[in-house]
């Protein structure tokens, strides 16, 4: 039965996006906005509640995040960093890392580069599809990431996420087929705020993955338009010289 | 100051260097488009020497290190992201020069007699910049640059009898680890460019002994004026000195919009997998050589049986060396040549840069026979060279360089 | 090559701005590779204020700390010591502190904020050698003077308020670092008191 679900679940949802994850499951775009700090804050604040716990993001430094996302390094201090840890430190959670390797038999991949191995999209909709499925271990799986090691930490948010199925008649049999997922509604959040809850961590984790993307951009522009200004002075004296050769 | 100077010539021959390869080296007066691409390639090295020597300053070629101080590189480091970037770009930008060089090289017949030679330090160049961008991929630690590795020193192990024993000379271990790392990091930062700055050198020497092609394929030194000097000829400098720096600055901006708006290249220039850290237990799903391998990565690939495909990707690099003496025609630029010669040149472009695209696709049954096809069509590019370059309906070649 | 005249004028003109356009460029290019010379977020990290708990300091005694990698001594002072301060001005080569080697609140005879407590940074200002601290000894270096601090390296000589004794190689007294108190018993070094 489960497995005849699965094999539905792989073959029927439609898209062939060749995702990251090597499942081909169609990737909702993540319409992330780098510059909008509100949504990288509470991304930040998402993160360090949920995720943080198991993950580290070892190469990136907590101060940083406090002045890229304009959060006050003493806020970031009392809520954000565990005490004793000082803020220009990199964001390594050695001692959960030791326990998570316990309890799990393997330790959680750091996230600092996850948006960039995996995609924005690719994690949009990775912490959106997670669904209930007493076979797992956590008892949930997840449909980019088939059998995921890993718990739905979003549920009190999201509720318990049911996978929805319609049974028509394919070839005169009766076909169970995967249609979407929807939540029992016992979380905290409705569907809409929670989409905007995973799209403000997936916008911190493309950030985390990248701090200086936005700066490189604004950069960019400026070297572009120099070099705009130097090819025409280049080019007027080429032509200049080269009146002798014609 | 003239004072100085003569000083100075006095002692080392300055002006008379100056004179001789820049200020009065005659370069045919036609250089086209495609002339602009050894000069980028010269520019694209010092790049990669100096953001290289920088990178130096700050990497850390350690297994346990590595990783995590490339990330340092571009986190930690005042700018160390840009130079990074500039790096890396390089790496792909110097690829895309050398390739456009080359074929420059090809359609104009620039490796003909008198010019073996300039076309061969050029081939020990390409040879080298191959090593060099092989043995730099592995440095970031990650998951390509460790996978990378061990299939292409895997590839050494196809030799009959001492295969297996050359693979574990080559890493150092039993599997790609920290003592490849070093001794490639060795290689990669200090003996190579030394190498490579060497054969540059060689390769301008060259040049300058035999004088420049040009589009025309016809030897400027054979129409001189009553002072010695060619007619079709103008001074390297100022003219193409200032018409370089146009090239330079064209390149620049495109150069500039990948590192700044696309420093991934699309997943090209720095592939998905590397952002995550070497796992020897867990190869990445799809694993595929960067970019400027691919077309050889592709004939390998081709070929059913492990020694034969490397036997056929080494040949494919091998037979660029022999061109000259393949070429038989004493007709040089394409311009001048049978439409034969065209059409093989055409084809054996189109095979090379479909070769390119399955490179980086996984392999399947229609992909596999398409690149045997592929393959044929770039050796048969050789073989029919060979035939019909003996005794070739040429057209008249002009007396003097057309525009 | 034609014989068209030649405007010499334009091509000075634009030969000079295309090299001032293009040496502007070399200039900011090479912004990225002088300022990655310069202290990296780790660097800054680990050179970060350090609080220090001194309440646990006995009167003569000394203890090192380590702030940007430099040893920072904290010192408490018996009160004949800081007495003696006040004595030994004519034997010192700056006893009114006038160069500039510590924050002005700490330009004082005893230079420090309290006077029993020293905070210095313990390397001599002659060839960068950590001195020795002769608690009840030192006057073997210099008569009369009972606690002070020696070098090792070239023995130049420092009192216990890191002023250098003339006639010494170092020319300079002990750097004082910004520092300050966060309450009686902490001090913090690296950030200067606030006005």
């Amino acid at each position: 039965m489960m497995k005849k679900l699965l094999l539905a679940l792989v073959f029927v949802v439609p898209g062939l996006a060749l995702a990251a994850g090597g499942s081909n499951v169609h990737l909702d775009k993540a319409e992330y906005d780098l510059s909008d700090k509100a949504s990288l804050q509470n991304g930040a604040k998402l993160f360090m509640n949920y995720c943080f716990g198991c993950h580290s993001t070892q190469y990136q430094r907590y101060n940083r995040v406090a002045e890229d996302l304009d959060i006050p390094i003493e806020l970031m201090e009392q809520h954000l960093v565990f005490t004793g840890v000082k803020s220009g430190e990199l964001m390594k959670n050695a001692a959960s890392e030791e326990q998570i390797a316990k309890w799990f038999g393997a330790p959680a991949p750091d996230l600092t580069n996850v948006a960039r191995v995996r995609g924005a999209d690719w994690l949009y909709t990775y912490l959106r599809t997670f669904y209930e499925d007493p076979s797992r271990p956590y008892g949930v799986n997840n449909l980019v990431f088939p059998s995921v090691g890993m718990p739905h930490v979003l549920q009190e948010l999201q509720g318990i996420p049911r996978a929805v199925y319609e049974e028509p008649l394919i070839d005169g049999e009766p076909q169970q087929v995967f249609v979407g997922i929807e939540s029992d509604g016992s979380g905290e959040m409705s569907e809409d705020e929670y989409d905007q809850a995973v799209l403000d961590l997936v916008n911190y984790l493309v950030y985390s993955a990248e701090p200086v993307k936005q700066e490189r951009k604004r950069l960019g522009y400026w070297v572009l338009g120099f070099l705009v200004i130097f090819f025409i002075f280049s080019y007027l004296l080429k032509k200049e010289y080269w009146r002798d050769v014609h | 100051m003239k004072a100085l100077i003569s000083w100075i010539d006095d002692r080392i021959p300055m002006t008379k260097t100056w004179e001789k390869h820049i200020s009065k080296y005659p370069a045919p007066k036609n250089f086209n488009f495609w002339y602009f691409f050894g000069s980028l390639a010269m520019l694209v090295l010092v790049n990669q020497l100096l953001t290289g020597i920088w990178l130096t300053m700050h990497y850390n070629p350690t297994a346990e290190g590595a990783f995590a101080s490339v990330e340092y590189i571009m986190r930690d480091v005042p700018w160390g992201w840009l130079l990074r970037y500039m790096h890396s770009t390089g790496a792909s930008a110097f690829f895309v020069v050398v390739y456009l060089h080359m074929y420059r090289g090809l359609i104009y017949g620039s490796y003909q007699k008198p010019r073996e030679l300039l076309w061969l330090f050029g081939m020990l160049i390409f040879l080298v910049l191959m090593a060099e961008a092989f043995m730099g991929y592995i440095l970031p630690w990650g998951q390509m640059s460790y996978w990378g590795a061990q299939v292409i020193i895997s590839l050494f192990g196809a030799i009959p009898v001492i295969g297996d024993d050359l693979t574990l000379w080559i890493r150092g271990d039993y599997v790609v680890s920290g003592a490849t790392l070093n001794r490639f990091f060795a290689l990669h930062v200090v003996a190579l460019p030394l190498v490579l700055v060497m054969l540059v050198f060689l390769h301008i020497i060259a040049l300058h002994e035999v004088g420049s092609n040009n589009p025309d394929g016809i030897e400027i030194k054979k129409n001189k004026d009553a002072n010695g000097w060619p007619k079709d000829g103008i001074p390297f400098h100022p003219y193409y000195s200032v018409k370089d720096i146009v090239g330079v600055v064209g390149f620049l901006f495109f150069f500039c919009f990948v590192i700044f708006f696309m420093p991934d290249g699309g997943g090209y220039f720095l592939e998905k997998p590397n952002f995550e850290i070497a796992n020897p237990l867990k190869t990445p799903e799809h694993i595929a050589p960067v970019w400027y391998f691919t077309p050889f990565y592709a004939i390998l690939r081709a070929i059913p049986d492990k020694l034969g495909g490397v036997i056929m990707m080494g040949l494919s690099i091998l037979v660029l060396f022999i061109l000259p003496w393949l070429d038989r025609c004493k007709v040089k630029s394409w311009r001048y040549r049978s439409m034969l010669h065209r059409i093989n040149i055409a084809q054996f472009i189109v095979c090379f840069i479909i070769l390119g695209v399955l490179g980086v696709l996984p392999p399947t049954e229609g992909r596999t026979l398409l690149a045997q096809i592929t393959t044929f069509g770039y050796f048969a590019f050789f073989v029919l060279l060979w035939f019909y370059s003996k005794n070739e309906a040429t057209k008249p070649l002009p007396e003097r360089l057309t525009k | 090559m034609s014989n068209a005249p030649v405007d010499a004028g334009r091509r000075r003109f634009l030969t000079w701005t295309t090299s001032v356009v293009g040496g502007v460029g070399a200039a900011f290019a090479a912004v990225p590779f002088i300022s990655s010379w310069t202290p990296s977020a780790k660097a800054r990290a680990a050179g970060a204020p350090v609080e220090v708990d001194i309440s646990k300091v006995e009167p003569g005694q000394l203890i090192r700390v380590e702030w940007r990698g430099k040893p920072v001594w904290v010192v408490n002072r018996p009160q004949a010591v800081l007495d003696n301060l006040e004595q030994i001005g004519d034997k010192l080569a700056d006893p009114d502190s006038s160069e500039p080697q510590q924050p002005p609140y700490t330009v004082n005879t005893h230079r420090s904020i309290k006077p029993q407590l020293f905070v210095g940074v313990g390397l001599c200002t002659h060839l960068g050698c950590s001195p020795t601290y002769l608690p009840g000894s030192f006057a073997e270096q210099v008569q009369g003077v009972e606690y002070g601090f020696f070098c090792p390296c070239h023995g130049s000589k420092f009192d216990m308020a890191g002023r250098v004794f003339s006639g010494v190689p170092a020319q300079l007294n002990l750097a004082v670092p910004p520092h300050q108190y966060l309450d009686d018993s902490t001090i913090l070094v690296g950030v200067d008191q606030e006005a």
